[in-house]
């Protein structure tokens, strides 16, 4: 080896040296699960360009063992990961329990960033007294998805699907007639998307601001088991639960017409519940001018994490990178919760799924509309007591008033726990 | 390995007036492996669910957020509405897929132990679902059972179709997972059909230990095969029975994992096939609430200690004298 060359090779090794001395090495673990996780390994390559100096680590479990890992981690206070990937149903359990950081005072001060990202969406992972524990990723507009083909077999009009409920559900009863189709999943359906639709600000879904049980006697909720009730009863909702193989079959063999749920589920039945309908579907609004929220995701730093700067730089590159956001919206359709990505032309682009529908543009109209929603660590209890009264007035005939006295009951009897 | 051995070479090197007695601590050495694992994921985890029990407890606010709140934990239970009605369900699943499992199990042994050619191979056939996951088995008949799509239904109609005898057939499809009134017995026969297996196997096994004398003797006697196996198979087979009813029992009671997977994580319509080990599971790792689960748990170890001593008592009675 000659002179030349062994100057060369110190040359490049100092080279390769010099970035990696600047700053020390740090290795931040990430704890997610799917399609979330997918959100990371899109940055994963992002992040590396402007912070070759971190590497980060992706811990992926399925959704339930993923929030059971995080507790035991939280609970112990040990092998807790840097950063935890939330889905809504559980930001509220995580963000009462106190383990995690308040990002909305020094040295983080998120608070400051607030205005760039969806209002409502920010709102739900605020703490009781207003402190920030979570940063929102991604948002889920409420819509509704039909199936084209079969309303035009049907002789059923977008309008008669969105007008109002009564006339969503008279249409329900033209489907099925016409193509046997159920006009919805499961009566399940029609409450969870009534029960969200058109709350004020401040008011959440089963409790209010100050945490009281607002469950009996409120229209919201008996109208939402009306219909249920009523579209039950017609024979136009079937018994089907979503995220089974009945909700994957139903899609695929014409057996489902319409699903009220987050603009999310595009992704999701273009990915795996059903590829090959591609083009039949399309989105609409809900029925009677109403916006509701359904879903979305959240990142969090755990009070015990040892890398919280790092954490939160990655934080805030993964939910205020306009860039990153839209990245992981073009990968997963989970839609942005940045503004300034919703004002992409991404957002114009046709929806071949939607057989070229440009309903992107739809939701982030309804994004605006959606009001700001206190959520409560009790609503999954909520949830559950709400799904068991409903079963017993659409199987067995419960009075409806009763149903949701007795749900207050229990709901009061757990959330005072 | 060399702290195993390194004391028994002191013992040669330093004889002393006190000799240390290797022979008197080394069987715990032995054992203390065992020890070890038993007391962390066995002895530690009991203590800790007793102690919880009595605590109100997120975990997510870690160990400075447990509360003592004395009996509160069994007041809620013994007053819980849903404990009562999954005890219900368990209670009727248990017997629903535990009585037919004996009543078929043992004639059914009887039946096998009089054939030789081919038996094990029966009986490995039987014995099959009792060593498959019991995720796999609740994912295949859940799809069986399914009501537009599943095999069952599918078969049920056609049969329907058949002339003559088609009209003791249904004549729609029927929501095996989702009708409130069938969810029970759906799920107490994918029980029965797991464990008939099982108890064929522990009952042959029993028959196979009966002195064929005594067979012989009877049919000298001119006893039939009736009398034979009632006089005899069955009162030499007693303590399996006790032993197999026992673990049927205890199994049928902690039932959790085929309701879980056919019905989801809520029991299903009306919670109709929610058992207490699911509500229990539901309580901790969906609702956050420890104290109840672990109160649940022991409220239902003691419903279980005393069914089992019920047990105990009744075949000691059926026993007679010999017990």
């Amino acid at each position: 080896m000659n002179k030349v060359v062994r100057l060369a090779v110190m040359g490049a090794l100092l080279a390769a040296a010099v970035p990696a001395l600047s700053a020390t090495p740090v290795t931040l673990t990430v704890a997610s699960f799917p399609d979330l996780d997918r959100d990371i390994k899109v940055a994963i390559p992002l992040y590396k360009k402007v912070h070759p100096e971190v590497e980060i680590k992706l811990v992926s479990r399925e959704r339930v063992d993923h929030v059971n890992a995080v507790t035991t981690q939280l609970a112990s206070g040990t092998g807790l990961p840097d950063l935890i990937g939330l889905e809504i149903g559980f930001v509220g359990r995580f963000v009462a329990s106190g383990g995690l950081e308040d990002l909305s005072k020094a040295p983080y001060n998120v608070n400051q960033y607030q205005n760039q990202v969806t209002g409502y969406s920010w709102a739900q992972a605020k703490g009781p007294n207003g402190d920030q524990y979570a940063i929102p990723v991604d948002i889920g507009p409420g819509t509704m998805f039909y199936r084209k083909d079969l309303m035009d077999k049907a002789g059923v009009t977008e309008a008669d699907l969105n007008k109002s409920w009564e006339s969503y559900l008279a249409a329900g009863k033209k489907v099925k007639a016409a193509t046997g189709a159920y006009l919805v999943a499961s009566p399940v359906d029609i409450k969870d998307i009534y029960i969200r639709s058109n709350l004020k600000n401040g008011e959440g879904i089963y409790f209010d601001k100050s945490g009281k049980v607002i469950v009996a006697g409120n229209p919201r909720f008996e109208n939402a088991f009306k219909l249920a009730k009523e579209a039950q009863d017609a024979g136009i909702a079937g018994n089907i639960k979503q995220w089974t193989n009945d909700w994957a079959a139903g899609f695929q063999h014409d057996q489902i017409a319409t699903q009220p749920i987050g603009a999310w589920l595009n992704g999701h039945l273009a990915h795996w519940l059903a590829p090959d309908e591609g083009g039949k579907w399309r989105a609409t609004n809900l029925p009677q001018g109403a916006y509701a929220s359904w879903g979305g995701s959240f990142y969090a730093i755990p009070a015990k994490s040892t890398h919280k700067a790092e954490a939160y730089e990655f934080l805030k590159f993964l939910t205020l990178n306009r860039e990153q956001q839209l990245a992981t919206f073009k990968e997963m359709d989970a839609f942005p919760s940045l503004k300034s990505a919703q004002d992409d032309p991404i957002m114009s682009e046709p929806l071949p799924y939607l057989g070229g529908q440009k309903a992107r543009e739809m939701w982030r109209e309804a994004a605006k509309h959606i009001p700001e929603i206190p959520i409560n660590k009790n609503d999954g209890v909520a949830e559950d007591i709400i799904n068991d009264q409903l079963d017993q007035v659409v199987h067995q005939n419960k009075d409806i008033k009763a149903a949701l006295a007795d749900a207050q009951a229990d709901i009061e009897r757990r959330a005072r726990r | 390995m060399e702290s195993v051995l390194s004391p028994a070479a002191s013992v040669q090197t330093r004889p002393r007036k006190k000799r240390i007695q290797a022979w008197k601590w080394a069987p715990y050495l032995f054992i203390s492996p065992f020890l070890i694992i038993f007391c962390v994921f066995g002895i530690f985890p009991l203590l800790f669910s007793a102690t919880l029990s009595f605590a109100q407890w997120d975990p997510a606010a870690g160990f400075g957020a447990i509360k003592w709140i004395h009996f509160d934990n069994y007041k809620f239970v013994l007053t819980d509405s849903w404990f009562w009605k999954s005890l219900g369900n368990t209670v009727y699943i248990a017997i629903a897929s535990g009585l037919p499992q004996h009543l078929v199990a043992i004639p059914f042994a009887a039946f096998l132990s009089t054939v030789i050619r081919g038996r094990n191979a029966v009986l490995g056939a039987y014995f099959v679902p009792f060593i498959t996951s019991s995720v796999a088995i609740a994912l295949i008949f859940s799809s069986l059972f399914s009501k537009d799509f599943g095999a069952i239904n599918a078969i049920l109609m056609s049969l329907h179709n058949l002339p003559g005898i088609g009209i003791i057939f249904p004549d729609h499809k029927i929501d095996w997972l989702l009708d409130t009134s069938l969810v029970k017995p759906t799920v107490s026969f994918v029980v029965f059909w797991r464990y008939v297996g099982w108890n064929t196997v522990l009952y042959l096994a029993a028959m196979q230990t009966i002195p064929e004398d005594l067979y012989e003797a009877a049919t000298l006697d001119g006893a039939g095969t009736f009398r034979k196996f009632w006089h005899i198979t069955l009162p030499m087979i007693r303590p399996m029975m006790f032993f197999a009813v026992s673990l049927t029992l205890i199994n049928n009671l902690q039932l959790f994992e085929e309701p879980f997977i056919l019905l989801g994580d809520n029991g299903g319509i009306g919670q109709a096939g929610m058992t207490t080990a699911m509500y229990m599971y539901r309580t901790a790792f969906y609702f956050s609430d420890f104290g109840t689960a672990c109160a649940i748990s022991w409220v239902m170890f003691i419903v279980i200690a005393v069914l089992s001593y019920g047990n105990h008592k009744l075949f000691a009675l059926a026993g007679g004298k010999e017990e």
